[in-house]
């Protein structure tokens, strides 16, 4: 994929994906038919952007403003991108 | 100082024992639960609202037939307001547009539709009624929705041999997982097992034919799952994931067991939500600690290096053939009972030998009201 289409793309939940947040574990979720996906680190806080909104260009902006110094610009597009070839983001 | 279990991810939550079909391998116990004895709607939601605490994030919402429940609506958010994943598990008859919206408007998220036979007449047949044109119309309104479909078919003798036609049909309904699960031979199926059990041929058959439909599936198929059959291979199977370890089961009357077969086992006392609360029974109630864990194990399992992936395989089974439920599952090979499974297994054991063994099958309970839709 090119870098211009990432740069587009609004990322938010394919239908049927549910971010939230687990109580009891202390951790964030992605919940599908049949399967939890447990979000390591600050996974669910890069998901809890994707609101289909907000460019890819947003979510790295905002996100390096929280965590100054993260390498956020190369590896949030690759994560986002990692999520979409497994169909939970679109 | 013993440590609390693992929170349990998922919960079965059979509304009713109730179904228009009457299918030979029904999960259901053989003694099913009268309708008048059925938990209400509010019993319901504050089932899920505990679950929801107590860390469950899915719910089957199963039966029977769910749809049976004119409350369902009520259920399913209920589960939505505790954070809980909901998928129904239907038969597909009495689910109309209207239904459907109203399901999917309380916050439904995924449904599962079971099919009996990839070809009407067999599936019909199968079921005990008259249904696979209401299936057929069912999964075009959950595609129409928007909805993830599964399609669940349990594989016996009588439909391993279409397992080709099976996953076509599933391509055809355009659904995104095909679940092919091998008969499991308690409660009912122990019953019908003569005229379930396949042969070793027809099931190699099968496996090979989904192993050739993964290969062509792989790149944007819908996920294609093979349930195995415990009986062929002397493995036991890693049943639920462990015992108390990840998912509970709530019965139609609130019962609440480890699994949905476990009713039959002896001295569990099983515990009721109607008397105790979900994490009570989840973390200190006979029932479910009965089992846990590994310390309860004989040998050989107590001494077994596969003990921590298998659990020792399946309390039902080994009380169903043996009478006592810590033995090892006999259907492992190093299990002292595993002749019990071995001589309905060798070569030509299973093959139909003169006329066809009859299915005893449940009664339909019948709807509470003649006016309660179905
Ligand atoms: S559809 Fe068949 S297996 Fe499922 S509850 Fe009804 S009778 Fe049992
Ligand atoms: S002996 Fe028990 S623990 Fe070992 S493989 Fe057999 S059932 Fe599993």
């Amino acid at each position: 994929m090119s870098v211009a289409a990432v740069a587009d793309w609004r990322p938010g939940p394919a239908p049927a994906v549910v971010l939230r947040h687990d109580r009891a574990r202390g951790t964030d979720l992605l919940l599908l038919p049949e399967r939890v996906v447990v979000l390591k680190g600050a996974a669910g806080t890069i998901l809890g952007l994707c609101d289909g909104t907000r460019t890819v260009g947003d979510i790295v902006s905002e996100l390096a403003d929280r965590f100054p110094g993260a390498p956020v610009a190369g590896d949030v597009p690759a994560f986002l991108d990692r999520l979409r070839t497994e169909g939970w983001l679109r | 100082m013993t440590t609390a279990p693992d929170r349990p991810w998922a919960l079965l939550a059979e509304l009713t024992h109730a179904c228009p079909l009457h299918c030979g391998y029904c999960s259901n116990p053989l003694e099913l639960t009268r309708r008048s004895r059925e938990l209400d709607t509010d019993q319901w939601a504050e089932v899920m609202r505990q679950a929801g605490e107590l860390g469950v994030v899915h719910t089957h919402l199963s039966g029977g037939e769910p749809l049976l429940r004119r409350d369902l609506a009520a259920i399913v958010t209920a589960a939505e307001h505790a954070g809980i994943y909901t998928q129904l598990v239907t038969s597909g008859v009495g689910l109309d547009r209207a239904r459907l919206s109203e399901l999917t408007g309380a916050g439904l998220r995924s449904v599962q539709l079971s099919v009996q036979h990839a070809d009407p007449d067999a599936s019909d047949r199968i079921g005990g009624r008259r249904s696979f044109a209401d299936k057929e119309r069912a999964a075009a309104l959950v595609r129409e929705a928007g909805l993830p479909l599964g399609l669940n078919v349990v594989l016996h003798r009588e439909n391993l041999d279409a397992v080709d036609a099976v996953v076509e049909l599933g391509l055809a309904w355009g659904v995104d997982r095909i679940e092919l699960a091998n008969a499991q031979f308690y409660g009912w199926g122990l019953l019908n097992r003569a005229a379930l059990l396949p042969t070793r041929d027809q099931l190699a058959r099968a496996r090979d034919a989904v192993g050739r439909w993964r290969e062509r599936l792989a790149q944007d198929g819908p996920e294609l799952v093979w349930v195995v059959p415990d009986y062929f291979d002397g493995e036991a199977k890693p049943c639920m994931g462990g015992w108390g370890a990840v998912s509970l089961t709530v019965t139609p009357d609130g019962t609440v067991l480890p699994c949905p077969a476990a009713a039959s086992l002896p001295d569990l006392d099983p515990p009721n939500v109607r008397d105790h609360p979900l994490d009570w029974i989840w973390d200190h109630s006979k029932a479910f600690t009965r089992y846990r864990g590994t310390d309860w194990m004989p040998d050989p399992c107590h001494s077994c290096s596969r003990r921590d992936q298998d659990f020792g395989g399946c309390r039902c089974q080994a009380h169903a053939l043996t009478g006592d439920p810590t033995r090892p599952d006999p259907a492992c090979h190093l299990s002292p009972d595993h002749h019990l499974i071995q001589a309905l297994t060798e070569e030509d054991a299973a093959a139909p030998k003169g006329r066809p063994t009859p299915i005893r099958r449940r009664t339909p309970l019948r709807p509470k009201t003649a006016g309660q839709r179905l």
